[in-house]
């Protein structure tokens, strides 16, 4: 009897284990029908892919000079040319494929720097809050102390030791930014650690890192996750500010940042040296606060429910007045 | 002051089981820091939540606790779990004192002490389906290696507290109040627990489904022999699934004595008050009531008054109410109170 | 707003109130028709997700996305509150007129004003008083829900009292503009049980003084007890049994009045064994058809499949149940 049990048991576990895919269906159906966030989505995958496939994408190669065509202006000008769509730099680098080869920089920059900082940031937070004591005390006093201390100082002095690199600019964003992720996280964890769910799973023997990773933190994940993605969108303002300063990435490679920078002497002689990787910030950092906002949307379940009602509430109700029709013409 | 009050507690369960309790608790104080007062002021408050408690639990038998908000009921069920600070007084369990149990030693009870908890939407992580929840105990605990090793024992369980095993692949949500009450009460059984707190296990439910649990812990306990601390706030429930019922009022017991002599003969003006202020669902006989009402409400544990708890509500009180505080004593055989006018 | 007096103080008829969730079209309250008369009380009893709330929500217009009313009509001293006329009426009378207790006080008192301060404003508001005028209102109010000492209590804020006190705090506010019905949504499940029987007798003693109807939510059949003239049983947006309190309780008619009655635990009667209704409460996304209460009903049969309505047995009570009905013909 009992082994019959385990087995149906496990049938519907075995049944259920996809779960996850029919969600992942439905939360595209619900972005369908945000406008802004469908925008924000659609940016965000194509300048990843963008930054994924640049070799391929690019018409050049970003480091390639072509001193004869220097400062050469976008296609639409009489000077223009197919050759180079966005016009050339002062060496004669094609702006396109820069712009381009820009977006891995970019993206790489935001994506190590969020999972870095966001994950030292989180169990600390994780910590603070569930420990308390002195723990708590130890981790906000740190966070405190540096909060207070200006963080571009601390960029300068840790860029000025090691010398500035694609790593050293992941590692000084992470440093500067896990604080944000302390706090929220602590603050979320001293709420949820008060709910029944948090006892029970004490009361039945579970020791504290068992309680904080599976009963607190994936509890967490929505109100993190929408952290995580305007932070991203704060590195790559900040990796390009980095860059524009000449403590980020360092030429030959390219970056936004770098690309102004270098652009800003030209400004007058040619805008478009500036002006096309600051659109290319301008508009990752707008798309990723689309996708953002929606998720802090669909993450905040009565929100959810109003968008779905206002989406749905006509279609549904022509259904249902046709079933009830329905019902009541069959006997 | 400690042992006027044994003498006066430790008789009354004494010469009803012969078998040695399975849970003793002797004077239990609980007292929290609430801070100092005002914000420069030295002296610290203090909230006396649980005082001079003392009754004992024997094996297969359900000891109610009532009271109302505030009155300690939950404060007391949780320190013999150890997850409260005890201030005073000693907690057994069979025999052995538990009362300063450290972490390590708490869990180790754990296998031999529950918790139900009384809210079955908040008790219930949400990201987190039937099956891992009920063999949650058995994973950390060291009993089976991971969750499909526990197929079986989660499926009995379920079984065991009315739910269909497929109700294993699910999460919570997917469930009403009284079934999540169910896994709740599967969880606390995984680990054959002795004895079981259970924290207002049905207030949170539904009138016709109230009586379904309150069955089925009754069914548990005849298989099982499980003590019981059933807690509840008011004493409609309480009567079908105890044995013994203590009454609590601002963290006292005024009143412990068998289930029958609370409601045929009670001693105490509060438990009097309390079993009037429940409405009978029947128009004139509730019209027709004569009710024994306690004007005001319950004082404020950080500033108790001095004396009886409930002078301040009490129809009866005097000086020697507003002097000196009762302690719990014998009034007939199975049943004790604490006051000096009845 | 001079209605004569034959027609009801509130009607409510067919009403139909849908709410458009994810998971479906949540059918809370699925025809629900009632009626209120004036200086009487109306009890509606039924347990979470059986509507009882939801219709009272449609009467003070608290129904807001994603709940829409859909059909039905709500009528007040004969006037509808739903029609495009209505509108205005509508504001007047809310608040006024028809007046709510809340369960939970502490969430419905404004916690940065004083009591003083939310009293006075409703009055000032609603009955055009001046500042003075409406003081001494106040705690001529403060004085009926019997507060002690009115003139200190004025000046605190809600965080200062206990829920008891905050309870009769609403109880006043809700008293403040003289209204003709009062609706009380659970307004003492979160109270302990000895506060619950003192705000019960306050509210027995006020209706009885001041002649006011009152609509009383609760889940509990005791609290109904002692308070109702009338009681409406809901189940799964239907209301299953209406009639007058002494006689549904005395003798139920509909299978889950009964066994609503039998599972309230009673002090005055000994049973060993608590008494449960079987089977889980109904999905108001797919509700059974016919009869909702059929799965759980032992008496069900085929003819339970087709929906009935409520059909009147005489002496002013209406239930809608098959076996009910056959076994009065008999």
């Amino acid at each position: 009897m009992s082994q019959t049990n385990a087995d149906s048991l496990e049938q519907a576990l075995e049944q259920h284990r996809h779960e996850w895919v029919e969600k992942l269906f439905e939360l595209g159906r619900e972005l369908k029908r945000d406008k802004a966030g469908l925008v924000g989505v659609m940016l965000i995958t194509a300048l990843v892919l963008m930054a994924v496939f640049a070799p391929y994408i690019a018409p050049h190669d970003p480091t390639d000079q072509d001193l004869t065509a220097r400062l050469a202006p976008p296609v639409w000008y009489e000077k223009g040319t197919l050759k180079h769509i966005l016009g050339t730099d002062h060496l004669g680098r094609d702006v396109l494929s820069r712009t381009i080869h820009g977006a891995r920089v970019s993206l790489w920059v935001g994506a190590a720097v969020v999972l870095l900082a966001g994950g030292f940031g989180v169990v600390m937070g994780l910590m603070a809050g569930y420990l308390g004591g002195r723990t708590d005390a130890f981790v906000m006093r740190w966070v405190d102390t540096q909060v207070a201390f200006p963080g571009l100082l601390l960029a300068l002095i840790i860029l000025a030791v090691i010398g500035p690199s694609l790593t050293t600019v992941v590692v000084v964003l992470a440093l500067n930014g896990w604080m944000v992720y302390g706090r929220m996280t602590r603050s979320a964890v001293l709420s949820i650690r008060q709910s029944p769910y948090v006892e029970a799973a004490e009361v039945v023997g579970c020791r504290w890192p068992r309680v904080i990773f599976r009963h607190i933190l994936p509890n967490l994940t929505s109100p993190l996750l929408t952290l995580g993605i305007l932070e991203f969108a704060r590195i790559v303002l900040a990796e390009a500010a980095l860059s524009f300063l000449g403590l980020g990435i360092q030429p030959p490679a390219t970056s936004w940042g770098l690309d102004v920078a270098m652009g800003k002497n030209y400004m007058f002689m040619a805008w478009w040296l500036v002006t096309i990787p600051g659109c290319a910030i301008a508009v990752t950092v707008l798309a990723i606060n689309l996708v953002a906002s929606w998720l802090r949307l669909i993450s905040d379940p009565q929100e959810r429910e109003k968008q779905f009602a206002r989406h749905m509430a006509g279609a549904m109700r022509k259904k249902m007045h046709a079933t009830i029709k329905k019902e009541l013409e069959a006997p | 002051m400690i042992g006027q009050a044994k003498n006066a507690t430790s008789s009354p369960a004494k010469d009803e089981t012969p078998d040695s309790p399975l849970i003793q608790v002797k004077d239990l104080g609980v007292v929290f820091d609430a801070g100092r007062a005002g914000f420069w002021g030295k002296k610290r408050l203090q909230v006396h939540a649980v005082e001079n408690v003392s009754f004992d639990i024997h094996p297969g038998e359900t000891l109610g606790l009532v009271g109302e908000s505030g009155s300690g009921k939950s404060t007391t069920g949780r320190a013999i779990l150890g997850r409260v600070p005890v201030s005073s007084g000693r907690i057994f369990f069979q025999g052995k004192e538990i009362t300063h149990a450290g972490k390590e030693a708490v869990r180790t009870l754990s296998r031999h002490m529950q918790l139900v908890f009384q809210d079955p939407y908040a008790s219930l992580n949400p990201r987190m389906k039937i099956v891992d929840i009920v063999a949650e105990p058995l994973l950390v605990h060291g009993l089976v290696k991971n969750i499909k090793a526990a197929a079986g024992e989660v499926a009995q369980l379920l079984e065991l507290v009315g739910l269909p095993p497929d109700a294993g692949a699910r999460y919570p949500h997917a469930f009403s109040g009284g079934q999540r009450q169910r896994v709740g009460i599967a969880r606390a059984l995984a680990l054959k627990p002795q004895f079981i707190v259970a924290d207002e296990p049905v207030s949170a439910l539904d009138v016709s489904i109230r009586a379904q649990v309150v069955n089925l812990m009754q069914d548990l306990q005849a298989r099982f022999g499980l003590a019981y601390l059933f807690i509840a706030h008011d004493l409609a429930v309480v009567r079908h699934i105890s044995h013994r019922i203590a009454i609590m009022y601002a963290g006292n017991i005024v009143e412990l004595a068998d289930r029958h002599l609370i409601y045929e003969s009670p001693v105490h003006p509060y438990t009097k008050a309390l079993l009037s202020a429940v409405p009978v669902p029947d128009p004139p006989v509730q019209r027709a009531r004569q009710r024994i009402t306690c004007p005001g409400e319950a004082p404020n544990p950080m500033n108790p008054p001095a004396g009886c708890r409930f002078q301040s509500r009490c129809p009866y009180a005097t000086q020697t109410c507003r002097d000196t505080a009762p302690v719990l004593t014998r009034r007939r055989p199975g049943q004790s109170a604490a006051c000096w006018n009845c | 707003m001079s209605a004569s007096r034959n027609v009801p103080l509130l009607e409510v008829r067919d009403l139909v109130v849908n709410f458009y969730t994810r998971g479906g079209v949540v059918q809370a309250s699925r025809g629900v028709s009632f009626q209120v008369d004036y200086g009487q009380t109306l009890g509606i009893v039924g347990e979470s997700g059986s509507g009882k709330s939801v219709a009272v929500q449609a009467v003070m217009g608290l129904i807001s996305t994603p709940g829409r009313i859909e059909g039905g009509d709500i009528l007040f001293q004969g006037r509808s509150l739903l029609d495009q006329a209505g509108k205005k009426f509508v504001r007047e009378v809310r608040g006024k007129d028809i007046s709510m207790i809340f369960q939970d006080p502490m969430t419905s008192l404004n916690p940065v004003f004083t009591i003083g301060t939310q009293i006075t404003e409703v009055l000032r508001h609603h009955m055009g008083m001046t500042r003075d005028q409406a003081r001494r209102r106040a705690m001529d109010l403060l004085g009926l829900v019997d507060i002690n000492a009115p003139e200190k209590r004025l000046k605190q804020y809600p965080y200062e009292m206990s829920g008891g006190m905050r309870q009769r705090v609403m109880i006043a506010m809700a008293l403040a503009c003289e209204p003709q019905l009062i609706i009380a949504d659970e307004p003492t499940t979160a109270l302990d049980v000895t506060i619950q029987a003192q705000i019960l007798e306050l509210l027995t003693d006020l209706q009885q003084r001041l002649q006011v109807s009152v609509i009383l939510i609760t889940h509990d059949l005791g609290v109904v007890a002692q308070l109702c003239h009338r009681v409406a049983v809901m189940y799964a947006g239907r209301i299953v049994e209406v009639g007058d309190a002494d006689q549904v309780f005395a003798s139920p008619v509909h299978p889950y009045t009964k066994g609503l009655i039998r599972a309230t635990p009673r002090l005055d009667v000994v049973t060993e064994r608590m008494v449960s209704i079987d089977g889980v409460p109904p999905d108001l996304i797919s509700p059974p058809r016919g009869c909702a209460f059929s799965p759980r009903c032992d008496q069900a049969k085929k003819d339970c499949l087709r929906a009935q309505a409520l059909t009147p047995l005489g002496d002013d009570r209406h239930v809608s149940c098959w076996c009910a009905i056959k076994g009065d013909t008999r």
